[in-house]
């Protein structure tokens, strides 16, 4: 789950990290208060969605009066900002964040991951800041300092010291740059994060760090003990059938293809769509039910998966371990007898109490398109796309 | 032989007494399973179906010599069932429960240095060694045995594949889920390394996916030291970048992490890869030849 830079600024500030004085605003008018109450000869205008490349489009902007800012945040909200990373359509930009501007002298890069080589949390801190640190890893490794934590005693001082000499500094910068470390560590613990990344970090004219962009994701499986988190998710940075999908327990992300996919479990959907490809068509969705579907589930995956307009047919493939067959074909019945499908579907189903789905499936008398492989499968849903005879 | 587990494995199931757990505890027990007993805290004293049920796993071990786990409590609770079976000298430690926070497994695995068990999980569907033991939520029923050594991420992709396989005739010798979690208890190199040893296993079919380079080190190592056919397949080549496909491991973070990347370089390292899902049971049965 991720939250916006200044969701994630304020909590940098309760963990005494150094951010610029900034403030949020909704409004141009509001945008405009901001910067007279936050003072200063400049200021910096950041649209707040969750994508990244924001800077090369547009998105983050320099004013030199208040005016300009009520200008620039004009310019951005309730406007569509494309990036490299929304995809064409781009995401609705609905506040800004107001920042005073500083003099920089140099930046730097300071994140924290947890690393699936060693298993544990990972500092990860680099002298070529405001560069993306996987590019930087690529092409200059040296450039890149990984400290792994041993959990059973968190980021030791010593560690940061060391990572700190590693990017160049010196002096009281070293200590000062260990203290950001050790607080990011702790932020990134009793948080459940995934990732922290600020980049950059920067060392002002002034002699003082700066975390300049601040950009945070955390475990959804951990929200449960982090409701103050859980409560900074933003819906409308979702997709709407992805956040309906998760209201009912299902794994759904949207593509841009002509097959409906609904599959039980995360590895058999990624085959199924993979094969799709395979059969020369394009799945429109990944979407698992999970274990123990009941039929309410299969309905309420075939009601999302549906509304999508660019799927021409929907593939079911389950493979009943955990799930059963008779309740994956109770639910397609009442989707298909309650949504009135016309969408041709392809229906392959496996395992547990097969005999009693397909039972149930021929008293239905609805008309659907049988398999019984996944090869068959993907082969049929691909040729029903396409028109033809299956 | 087998890997793992066998007709000899003496299993506890935690959180014995809940819906799914019983609901499997039954269904190995009807493959010859050796269940002794389950430990659910609070219920000590009790019986359930038929088996003691112990407050502690320290208690179970005492009691009725258990070596295995199976684990179902949930994650809020499960970092601490796990440590709790480590420390109470279970062997094989294998854990259902989906959602357990990720920083909680970080810590569990740094709490197993130096104790000799080994962590299946979380969020697989287990391990089986077909009309022997099974400690999973696998269908039983759909594993014959055979010589085929299987190991998954996935648990639907590995009936998938066990299907396929049984259609030509070809059993498995055990089959192993590690689960879609990015910090798992095992990885598919520990796994590998065990085939590797396994009299009864003549080949092994290694179903991997997206993020990661566990399947590649496992490819890597066995290039050198597995005498045995290995034969791989990796899902999600259809998936979208930075996005989590269901499985909190199966994220494309870098080129490194793509279906294509990591087939290519299984290729390279002499795994005979598998394009397409619905070939794996012929490209098992061919690398017998």
């Amino acid at each position: 789950m991720n939250i916006h830079e200044y969701q994630t600024k304020e909590l940098f500030r309760s963990y005494k990290i150094p951010v610029p004085d900034g403030r949020m605003a909704h409004s141009a008018n509001q945008a405009l208060s901001m910067a007279e109450q936050l003072g200063g000869d400049g200021w910096v205008v950041k649209a707040q969605i969750h994508a990244g490349g924001r800077g090369k489009a547009g998105g983050v902007q320099l004013a030199m009066t208040p005016d300009e800012v009520q200008q620039h945040a004009e310019n951005l909200i309730g406007k569509r900002l494309v990036t490299k990373q929304t995809g064409e359509f781009g995401r609705m930009v609905n506040r800004v964040l107001v920042e005073q501007i500083h003099q920089i002298e140099t930046e730097y890069y300071l994140g924290l991951v947890i690393d699936r080589a060693s298993q544990r949390i990972t500092l990860i801190a680099s002298a070529a800041g405001g560069m993306e640190i996987e590019e930087v890893a690529a092409e200059t490794p040296e450039q890149v300092i990984n400290e792994i934590v041993d959990p059973a005693v968190g980021l030791q001082d010593f560690q940061c010291r060391k990572v700190a000499a590693g990017i160049g500094l010196s002096g009281k910068q070293i200590v000062k740059a260990a203290r950001i470390m050790k607080s990011l560590y702790r932020c990134f613990r009793d948080k459940d994060a995934l990732m922290v990344e600020i980049n950059p970090l920067v060392a002002t004219k002034d002699g003082q760090f700066l975390a300049l962009d601040a950009k945070m994701s955390f475990d959804g499986n951990a929200l449960f003990r982090q409701p103050e988190i859980a409560d900074q998710r933003d819906f409308e940075e979702e997709d709407p059938k992805e956040v309906e999908a998760s209201g009912h327990d299902l794994n759904y992300i949207a593509l841009d293809g002509s097959v409906g996919c609904i599959v039980n479990g995360a590895g058999l959907a990624m085959a199924t769509m993979d094969a799709i490809s395979l059969y020369g068509g394009r799945p429109a969705n990944f979407l698992d039910v999970g274990g123990g579907a009941s039929p309410e589930k299969i309905s309420n995956a075939f009601r999302i998966v549906l509304q999508d307009p660019h799927v021409k047919v929907v593939l079911l493939n389950i493979y009943a371990g955990i799930n059963r067959c008779d309740w994956i074909a109770e639910g397609l019945v009442k989707a298909m007898t309650d949504l009135a499908v016309s969408t041709p579907v392809v229906v392959r189903l496996a395992g547990t109490n097969l005999e009693a789905g397909r039972e149930i499936l021929k008293r239905s008398g609805l008309s659907y398109i049988h398999a019984d492989r996944l090869s068959d499968a993907a082969e049929k849903s691909v040729k029903a796309v396409n028109g033809g005879a299956v | 032989m087998s890997i793992l587990v066998d007709k000899d494995s003496r299993v506890i199931f935690q959180g014995f007494t809940g819906q799914h757990a019983t609901f499997h505890a039954e269904d190995a027990i009807r493959i010859g399973t050796q269940v002794v007993g389950g430990v659910t805290p609070g219920k000590g004293g009790q019986t359930h179906i038929d088996q003691p049920v112990f407050d502690t796993v320290k208690d179970a071990v005492v009691q009725t010599g258990a070596n295995v786990s199976v684990v179902f409590v949930p994650p809020p609770f499960c970092a601490d069932a796990i440590m709790e079976a480590i420390e109470a000298g279970i062997k094989v430690i294998v854990v259902i429960t989906d959602g357990v926070p990720v920083q909680d497994m970080v810590r569990v695995k740094r709490y197993l240095i130096g104790h000799d068990a080994i962590i299946i999980g979380p969020n697989t569907a287990g391990v089986i060694t077909p009309e022997e033991c099974k400690v999973g939520i696998m269908p039983a029923h759909i594993y014959p045995k055979g010589r085929i050594g299987v190991v998954s991420r996935s648990g639907t992709l590995n009936y998938e594949a066990v299907e396929q396989m049984s259609e030509l005739g070809l059993g498995i010798s055990t089959s192993i889920s590690i689960g879609g979690d990015p910090v798992n208890g095992c990885d598919f190199l520990t796994l590998l390394k065990k085939f590797a040893e396994d009299s009864d296993t003549d080949a092994v079919l290694m179903i991997g996916e997206i993020g990661g380079s566990q399947e590649v080190e496992a490819a890597a190592w066995a290039r050198d030291y597995l005498k045995k056919p290995l034969i791989g397949f990796i899902a999600g080549a259809t998936a979208p970048p930075g996005r989590t496909m269901g499985h909190a491991g199966a994220i494309i973070s870098g080129e490194a992490d793509t279906a294509q990347a990591k087939m290519q370089r299984l290729a390279e390292l002499g795994v005979s890869v598998v394009q397409n899902a619905a070939e794996i049971g012929k490209t098992v049965q061919r690398s017998l030849k």
